[in-house]
Parts: structure tokens; C-alpha cells; sequence
């Protein structure tokens, strides 16, 4: 797999090397995390139950969904539920990492896990397994929940929002990075692109085609879109399709 | 409305439990030293297909209008695949969304 520069000029591995690469994660997540706290705010969060909320939970989608489940005066149980069902999806983020953590203590396993996110899951898992180290892993997971709370904590303390122009612009942020991320792995290997382009349709069709899949949380559609294509390109492509396998 | 700040603390604990346990859990479930090499590859490919759905189509409605949104997407899209390097397909992206706003 090609890697993005910056990434495969360090010395693998180390703690400072992940909190390195996973400086975009953070910027990105700091326009999300600072509309999260002012929209907590207006609805009858403080600032410390928000950057609590955002400490223990670390899960963007589904605290923006629980803010406004909460505004509509939704039960507790109620929110609970909802937010499980959107945050089920990291059951395959956490199914990919595994193989390579497999030979950590129970510890450092359990710590890690808490840091998986889409954004954090998709920076560690585009490197070679055997680069990947619970130290990288952990700096990845760090930079990123540090940029998560902070970011809560700011917006849940400002008065205003961040200027339309620069809140619109940095909305990108991290689809960039994930264009980022995901088109290196493309250029080298015909089954990766095939699962992505099957990934794509897929996706196309979750959000514009019939009723019922169309009604579904994003958090199902990725699962549903990811096992399809993964399937397909499991059964079709037999033999090591990654050079990353180890 | 206004919570309770014990029924706040509920919520934050209740959330956070659940959060953690799909997380948690396929550590231990897929962490056998030898998997079944279709699942292997099953899950090999996983980062691409939750990649590719992750962008699309929520990239469209990330920024303040879908056309500069494509326009960003499209100049990050060209930078990873000439530059390869990720601070620059970020800043690139942010920055044709930027001039987009400012220009249309």
C-alpha cells in the first residue's frame, strides 16, 4: 500500500508518531466539537455536563443526536437505546483493528477501544499491520479526543458561533481527510477499488433509494453498505489482496 | 428543556456504556491468533468500503452549498492522488470551499 507521506518518512510506531498523524482527526473534529457545545448549550446543557458527555462518551453522531432527542424531550432510556443503535457500527471498525492488537494485555486493549472512531478507525487502519502499535494506536486516539473535549469545551463556553465562512469551509476537514486516506489505497490494488466503487453505489442507493432504506440511521447504513461490499470482495477476490497482511 | 443534573449524569453514564461496549467487544471476539482466511480478507477490506461510505454522499452537505463542497471534494480528491500527502489534501479541500464562499 502507498502511504501518505508524512506518514511513511517517520520512524514507525511510537506514541509521538500517532498524536503526529492524527493532528488532521483533531482540526477537523474542532469546528464539529465547538457546534456540538454551543448547540448543547441552547438546549439546556451546561458547559460541564457537555464536555463531560464528551469525555465518556466520544461518539460525535450519536451526542448530536442525544442533544436533540433530549431538546424534544425524549425519555432517558429512550436516548440511551438510540445511542447504542448509532454507535453499533464501531462493532466492524473494532472487528478490523482486532487482528492486529490481538497480542496486547487485556489493558491496553480495553484503552484503545475506547478511542475507536470513524475518523480514528480510518487513520490507523490505512497503515501496515505491522506498523501499527498499541503506542501509535493510543497517540492517534489521544490527539483526537483531546480535540473532541477541548473543542466541546470551547463552544460550550463562546457566545457566538464560529464565522459562517470558516465554519463552512472547515466542514470539510474531514472528508478531505478520508479522500485523503482512502484514494492511496485505491491507486495500488484493483480490489480495493472495486469494493469502494461497490461501496459507492451502495451508498448512493442508502440515501436515494427505496423508502426503507432510505429511513435508515447512517450508523446501519454504513454496517449494511461495509458488509455487502466486503463480502463481495472477500468471496471474489480470494488469496492475500492486501500487501499489508502480515 | 432543562434536565436535572442527576438525570444529566444518568444520561452521560447510560450513553457512555453503551458506547464503549461495541467498541470493546470485537478486541476479544476476532483476536484469534489464526482467522479463517475469508474472514480475514472480509475484514481487510472494511477500511475502504467505510471509507468510501463515510464520504459519500455526507460530503455534499458538509459545507454551506453542494457545489463548493464538490469543488473542495474534488481538489482533495486530485491532491491525494498526485501528492499523497494528507495535510496538504486537508488544507486544499478547506481551502477551494473557502475561495468558493468567498468568490460565488
Amino acid at each position: 500500500m502507498i502511504l501518505p507521506k508524512e506518514v511513511s518518512a517517520v520512524k514507525q510506531g511510537s506514541f509521538f508518531t500517532g498524536v503526529k498523524t492524527g493532528l488532521p482527526v483533531a482540526f477537523g473534529y474542532l469546528p464539529i466539537a465547538i457546534a456540538f457545545g454551543l448547540l448543547a448549550k441552547a438546549n439546556g446543557l451546561n458547559a460541564t455536563a457537555s464536555t463531560l458527555m464528551s469525555a465518556l462518551v466520544f461518539a460525535g453522531a450519536s451526542q448530536f443526536v442525544a442533544v436533540n432527542l433530549l431538546a424534544t424531550g425524549a425519555g432517558l432510556g429512550e436516548i440511551i437505546l438510540t445511542t447504542f443503535l448509532v454507535n453499533i457500527r464501531h462493532l466492524l471498525m473494532g472487528a478490523a483493528l482486532a487482528p492486529r492488537l490481538r497480542r496486547q494485555p487485556v489493558k491496553v486493549k480495553s484503552i484503545i477501544a475506547f478511542g475507536v472512531t470513524d475518523e480514528t478507525f480510518s487513520v490507523v487502519s490505512m497503515y501496515p499491520a505491522k506498523n501499527s502499535n498499541p503506542g501509535f494506536v493510543a497517540g492517534v486516539n489521544t490527539i483526537a479526543y483531546l480535540g473532541w473535549v477541548l473543542g466541546t469545551a470551547c463552544g460550550s463556553l463562546m457566545v457566538k458561533g464560529l464565522p459562517a465562512l470558516l465554519q463552512s469551509s472547515m466542514g470539510l476537514a474531514l472528508y478531505a481527510m478520508f479522500i485523503g486516506l482512502l484514494v492511496p489505497g485505491l491507486k495500488g490494488s484493483r480490489p480495493n477499488l472495486i469494493v469502494s466503487l461497490i461501496a459507492l453505489v451502495l451508498s448512493a442507493i442508502t440515501a436515494w433509494g427505496p423508502l426503507c432504506l432510505r429511513s435508515l440511521a447512517k450508523g446501519w447504513k454504513i454496517m449494511l453498505v461495509s458488509v455487502v461490499a466486503c463480502s463481495i470482495g472477500a468471496l471474489f477476490f480470494p488469496g492475500e489482496v492486501n500487501e499489508d497482511n502480515s | 428543556m432543562k434536565i436535572t443534573a442527576k438525570d444529566g449524569l444518568l444520561l452521560i453514564l447510560g450513553m457512555a456504556v453503551v458506547t464503549y461496549l461495541p467498541r470493546l467487544l470485537p478486541m476479544f471476539l476476532f483476536s484469534a491468533e489464526k482467522l479463517p482466511s475469508l474472514i480475514k480478507r472480509f475484514l481487510d477490506f472494511i477500511p475502504y468500503a467505510v471509507l468510501t461510505t463515510l464520504i459519500f454522499p455526507e460530503i455534499l452537505s458538509s459545507t454551506a452549498h453542494p457545489g463548493s463542497a464538490l469543488a473542495g471534494g474534488f481538489i482533495s480528491l486530485l491532491l491525494a492522488y498526485y501528492q499523497n500527502n494528507l495535510f496538504l489534501v486537508v488544507a486544499g479541500g478547506i481551502g477551494a470551499v473557502f475561495l468558493c464562499e468567498l468568490l460565488f
